[in-house]
């Protein structure tokens, strides 16, 4: 593989990157790897974390040294197929778009030069690629934002917002998987949980899925809400063709 | 079969060796700092060496039991007494019911870790005890313990066969040393050849900020050749971030998942130990070795570890 570099991080782990942009065609290498060491494992491989443009992999040195990993590994990328052609899927997140939880949405509409629900109906109307999970359980770092949408963070962060809030900032937009500081513009909050330490799995989505937010009024919000507290709520998802990738 | 924390010292909460499985959701792996500590401990207790222990930091607790049971106390010492009597750390120790169990402040280390034979019953969350403060998860209730809580036991356990072999002998207790060795990597390119060079002859002093997420440093700036800014990817335990100070900070137990700060190099496993021992105005030096001989350590580290197993089942 060209391009492919493995750096070194310590002891028992090592990155491979494949590139030092973020694109979707350098992050679906990234997954492809990631899903072949899960389906077949190398030996003494303990964990591998997929970010933007390269896999960590944490390995254990008294079962495989860093050489051999490196060899096994350009090895297996050497087979790697046309990634473009891996199916993906979406999830369908509920939001609920309005003043009282996104005490921002009238500045980000103001901001975009455009009427809120046109704030709503675009943000909406994307399906967007996690390209990776970090910074707090289940935070999702996610691409494919409109432009026009794009708004600064606030210039003096918020000491707390709420779990669940959907916000902007800057070029990215996300949830709050759990209630954090933050200076992203808010515009809605979802009942859902993304993280849950009490529910199998913890965390609703992988990177490489896509996220689809999707409108709901208040009374949806109260109702899911309350189906998310008893446990018996469970998220939509929709499988997506190669092309999107 | 429980103790009761009648003073919970200045931040003690419960730990193993760490949540794993879970990073790629973002999730902390935590653990004990002092994973040696963590380790030597329950062995000593005839535990499983990633059963939950409690990790003491900088101030011990005082506690009460209301059984018969066995506890090792290893890492930093905070002159621990039973009963107003001094007691040995690395010694598995019979305790009785009605005894009191009292910690000072840490004499020498900052960490002192506190096992006990049969386990804590504490519930597994993710697969593991260790208490994540940030996410509210794992160990005693997602929190550092308070006064009143109480801490049961898994099984009752009045004595162990040769109590009186589980111990280190003085020179076995681990030593920690000034220089913390190093590989260099993974983004040690980001900066100057007098950066790293910097970064490998210069005394670094723990400053007041550090904890369990990350040992911050004071000391010359390190050279970046332009930005140290990167695409956020994944943090080992141990990288060294260096960010737009200069200052850098090494990435402990309670470490987010990725980042975007320039790694300049990560701490060997073997090494981790001793950077959890040191307190803040502490002085480290860093010293570089190639990944084959970072690896060779590795080996031998849990080679001692295996041996040091086998050697108290024969006893």
């Amino acid at each position: 593989m060209e391009g492919v570099r493995f750096l070194l991080c310590g002891d028992c782990a090592l990155t491979v990157e494949f590139g030092n942009e973020i694109s979707s065609e350098i992050n679906s290498r990234v997954k492809w790897l990631f899903d072949s060491l899960c389906r077949k494992p190398v030996k003494g491989v303990r964990e591998c974390v997929p970010t933007f443009r390269s896999l960590a992999v944490y390995y254990d040195p008294c079962v495989i040294s860093f050489d051999k990993l490196e060899r096994k590994i350009k090895k297996r990328l050497d087979g790697m197929s046309d990634t473009a052609a891996q199916s993906a899927r979406v999830i369908k997140i509920p939001v609920c778009y309005c003043e009282q939880f996104g005490e921002d949405l009238a500045f980000v509409a103001k901001h975009a030069g455009m009427s809120t629900d046109e704030v709503i109906r675009l943000h909406s109307g994307t399906d967007y690629l996690i390209y990776m999970l970090g910074f707090l359980p289940g935070f999702a770092y996610l691409g494919g934002l409109d432009k026009r949408l794009v708004t600064p963070r606030l210039e003096s962060p918020r000491t707390l917002i709420p779990q669940g809030s959907v916000g902007i900032g800057g070029e990215q937009t996300g949830i709050y998987p759990i209630a954090s500081p933050g200076g992203w513009q808010l515009i809605g909050r979802t009942p859902v949980r993304p993280y849950d330490a009490k529910r199998q799995p913890p965390i609703l989505y992988n990177a490489g899925d896509y996220i689809r937010f999707v409108p709901i009024s208040l009374e949806e919000y109260s109702r899911i809400e309350a189906l998310v507290k008893n446990g018996e709520y469970e998220c939509e998802w929709e499988e997506l063709r190669g092309e999107c990738v | 079969m429980s103790m009761k924390i009648t003073f919970p010292g200045a931040l003690t909460t419960v730990q193993d060796l760490g949540r794993f499985g879970s990073m790629r959701f973002g999730f902390p792996a935590s653990g004990a700092m002092d994973t040696d500590s963590a380790r030597i401990a329950n062995l000593l207790a005839d535990n499983d060496e990633r059963e939950a222990v409690l990790e003491m930091t900088m101030l011990g607790i005082k506690a009460s039991f209301d059984s018969d049971c066995v506890i090792v106390l290893t890492g930093a010492d905070m002159t621990p007494e039973i009963n107003g009597e001094p007691i040995p750390m690395y010694a598995a120790l019979e305790v009785r019911a009605g005894d009191i169990l009292a910690l000072s402040a840490a004499k020498s280390g900052l960490r002192c870790y506190m096992a006990v034979s049969g386990g804590f019953d504490i519930p597994s969350v993710m697969g593991s005890f260790s208490t994540n403060l940030k996410c509210a998860v794992g160990g005693f209730n997602g929190r550092a313990l308070k006064a009143g809580d109480v801490l049961d036991f898994r099984t009752q356990q009045d004595t162990l066969f040769g109590i009186s072999a589980r111990r280190l002998e003085e020179d076995e207790i681990p030593r920690h040393d000034e220089f913390i060795r190093v590989v260099l990597g993974p983004q040690d390119d980001y900066f100057t050849d007098e950066g790293v060079s910097t970064f490998l002859s210069q005394v670094y002093t723990l400053s007041n900020a550090s904890d369990r997420m990350g040992v911050r440093l004071e000391g010359e700036s390190i050279q970046a050749k332009a930005k140290s800014d990167i695409i956020s990817d994944g943090i080992a335990l141990g990288s060294v971030q260096i960010p737009a100070s200069g200052k850098p900070i090494i990435m402990m137990a309670d470490r987010q998942t990725t980042g975007g700060y320039a790694k300049i190099a990560t701490v060997i496993s073997a090494d981790i130990p001793s950077l959890a021992q040191k307190k803040p105005g502490d002085s480290i030096r860093f010293k570089a070795v190639d990944i084959k001989q970072a690896q060779k350590i590795y080996i031998a580290h849990e080679r001692w570890f295996r041996n040091f197993a086998v050697s108290l089942m024969r006893s």
